[in-house]
């Protein structure tokens, strides 16, 4: 079969996938820059399509707990939003995490704090990696460089989710969800039957046959002792994780002496900043974190024996290079470069940085 | 071959829409293609622009501080983009209601009277087709074969009947343009 190419937002790609991945739900609230994603959806009618349900709530804080009550019968679903949607929807997210259920969210960062602006930015990089909402948890994030990404990644994270009955996070931001790339169109899933369902989540509150007792969606547990068994059950299957999915792309580093650490968006500006910096003779490779939880730690730790120096070039204050530099061990400098409250790094400001803040440094 | 362009005029003019008919040609013809609009404040003050990369190999930064070719629609994008054009690049503007023209000597500049053509024709909603049509006689980058591709992949279906006056007006663009 010819493959199907498309040229998309970034936005647009996440909501074709989802119908194409065989999702059930979509529930969301309009926020620029993502609003495409239900704009998308709702004109697609994807009811018609695979009888996936696509509703708009009334608002965030809705959006996050439909995913809630649909993710605790099994079903395959995804929110998306901006930072401050984000924000509101923490609440839900630690519930769904401590209930450990199977959802996607898609976070198109925007500058912030408070309700910032609607220009690009990689400031919630802690609020992702770090937990976001109360507790001791994690989510799996992955960071799109690409609309290709954008689209691959939904399907990518809702096996996550369900392997690991975990919350997954698209981390994007202004800049992949708004621009229009080549998109490869994979094949439509057919959406699970109930009985696949009840087969695949047999935790799921999908009705009580005789033959086992109720199944319970819960985050709550009073007795110390348990919470803190669960606790501690969470730390294994973070741990699993973080041995079993770990994902990076290694960008002329071979002969690399120094190295950019950049995701998503930034790894794309930095991307050009390498050619630059190559044509003046500066050996400069890029390591570009495909999953933010679990870190690629182990790569930098060891790229750090033959480097002379790292860049983190972020758009925020400097949030990621906290987990460079406890990869990195303080065995190499490691420096932060980064634009913030939407404004974008040009690639030449990233050379200057390098030059600057490693080389000179 | 990289193409860097961008696209730079008023909200209503069809700036989106031309880079995006141009960047569908290019992926027409297997190629790796970028479209990054504004979308920020300046897009709601009535300025609107986009950034297209056209190439042959993967794409790095979508968006960029220096461009190949500036195609200029109006006095406020030209006082922007005209010092962002590469040396020895090319610049197309349509010179209505410009009042300051370009003054760089170390680009290419073009002209083509869109506007005034247009309205002549009675046809304002092909403007842009003409822009483009000029642009792709100043660089050929992608056949006319893959821009009739590219229209029928960014026009709705209800729509296509349009394609031959798109295709009819970008061909008087290639006429029209003018180099300075």
């Amino acid at each position: 079969m010819e493959k199907e190419l498309r040229l998309m937002k970034g936005n647009e790609a996440v909501a074709e996938a989802a119908i194409r991945s065989g999702a059930d739900a979509y529930f969301g609230y309009p926020i620029t820059p993502q609003s495409e994603v239900i704009e998308y959806l709702m004109a697609q009618e994807p009811h018609k399509r695979t009888g996936m349900v696509v509703l708009q709530a009334e608002s965030e804080v809705a959006a996050i707990n439909m995913i809630y009550g649909a993710a605790a019968c099994g079903k395959m679903a995804m929110t998306s939003s901006s930072s401050p949607g984000i924000s509101l929807k923490q609440e839900g997210i630690s519930y769904i995490a401590g209930a450990e259920l199977p959802c996607l969210i898609m976070n198109c960062v925007r500058g912030g704090p408070g309700l910032g602006t609607i220009q690009p930015a990689q400031s919630d990089y802690f609020q992702s990696t770090k937990g976001g909402g109360h507790g001791d948890y994690r989510l799996v994030v992955l960071a799109p460089a690409s609309v290709q990404e954008m689209y691959d990644f939904v399907e990518i994270g809702f096996d996550l989710a369900f392997k690991y009955r975990n919350p997954v996070m698209i981390l994007a931001d202004g800049i992949i969800g708004q621009m229009m790339e080549k998109v490869e169109i994979g094949p439509q899933k057919v959406r699970r039957t109930m009985e696949e369902v009840i087969k695949q989540c047999p935790w799921g509150t999908t009705g009580k046959p005789t033959t086992r007792e109720r199944n319970i969606i819960t985050s709550l547990d009073l007795v110390a002792s348990r919470q803190e068994a669960f606790n501690l059950k969470l730390v294994k299957k973070y741990d699993e994780i973080k041995e079993k999915e770990v994902k990076y792309e290694l960008i002329n580093c071979d002969d690399a002496e120094y190295i950019i650490v950049a995701y998503g968006s930034s790894a794309r500006l930095s991307m050009k900043a390498m050619d630059l910096l190559r044509a003046k003779g500066i050996k400069t490779g890029i390591v570009r974190p495909i999953t933010l939880f679990p870190f690629p730690s182990k790569v930098l730790f060891d790229l750090a024996d033959r480097v002379k120096g790292f860049l983190t070039v972020e758009m925020s204050t400097g949030q990621m290079v906290e987990d460079v530099r406890l990869a990195v061990q303080f065995k190499k400098p490691v420096e932060h470069y980064g634009r913030v409250g939407g404004v974008i790094p040009s690639p030449e400001e990233i050379v200057n940085a390098l030059e600057q803040k490693i080389i000179g440094g | 071959m990289t193409e860097e362009i961008i696209i730079a005029g008023f909200g209503g003019q069809g700036v989106l829409s031309m880079g995006k008919i141009l960047a569908y040609s290019g992926l027409m013809q297997g190629q790796e293609v970028s479209w990054m609009p504004s979308y920020g404040p300046e897009m709601r003050g009535g300025t609107s622009n986009v950034t297209v990369i056209i190439s042959d190999e993967r794409i790095s930064s979508p968006i960029l501080t220096k461009y190949d070719t500036a195609i200029i629609l109006n006095q406020q994008s030209l006082d922007k983009f005209e010092c962002m054009v590469k040396p020895g690049g090319t610049l197309l503007y349509d010179p209505n209601g410009i009042t300051r023209h370009p003054e760089r000597k170390d680009i290419s500049i073009y002209k083509v009277a869109a506007t005034q053509k247009a309205t002549e024709m009675g046809a304002v909603k092909v403007f842009n087709m003409m822009v483009l049509g000029s642009y792709l006689k100043i660089k050929p980058i992608v056949k006319m074969e893959n821009v009739i591709k590219g229209l029928k992949k960014s026009i709705p279906a209800r729509n296509h009947h349009l394609i031959p006056m798109n295709e009819q007006a970008i061909e008087i663009g290639m006429k029209e343009v003018q180099q300075v």
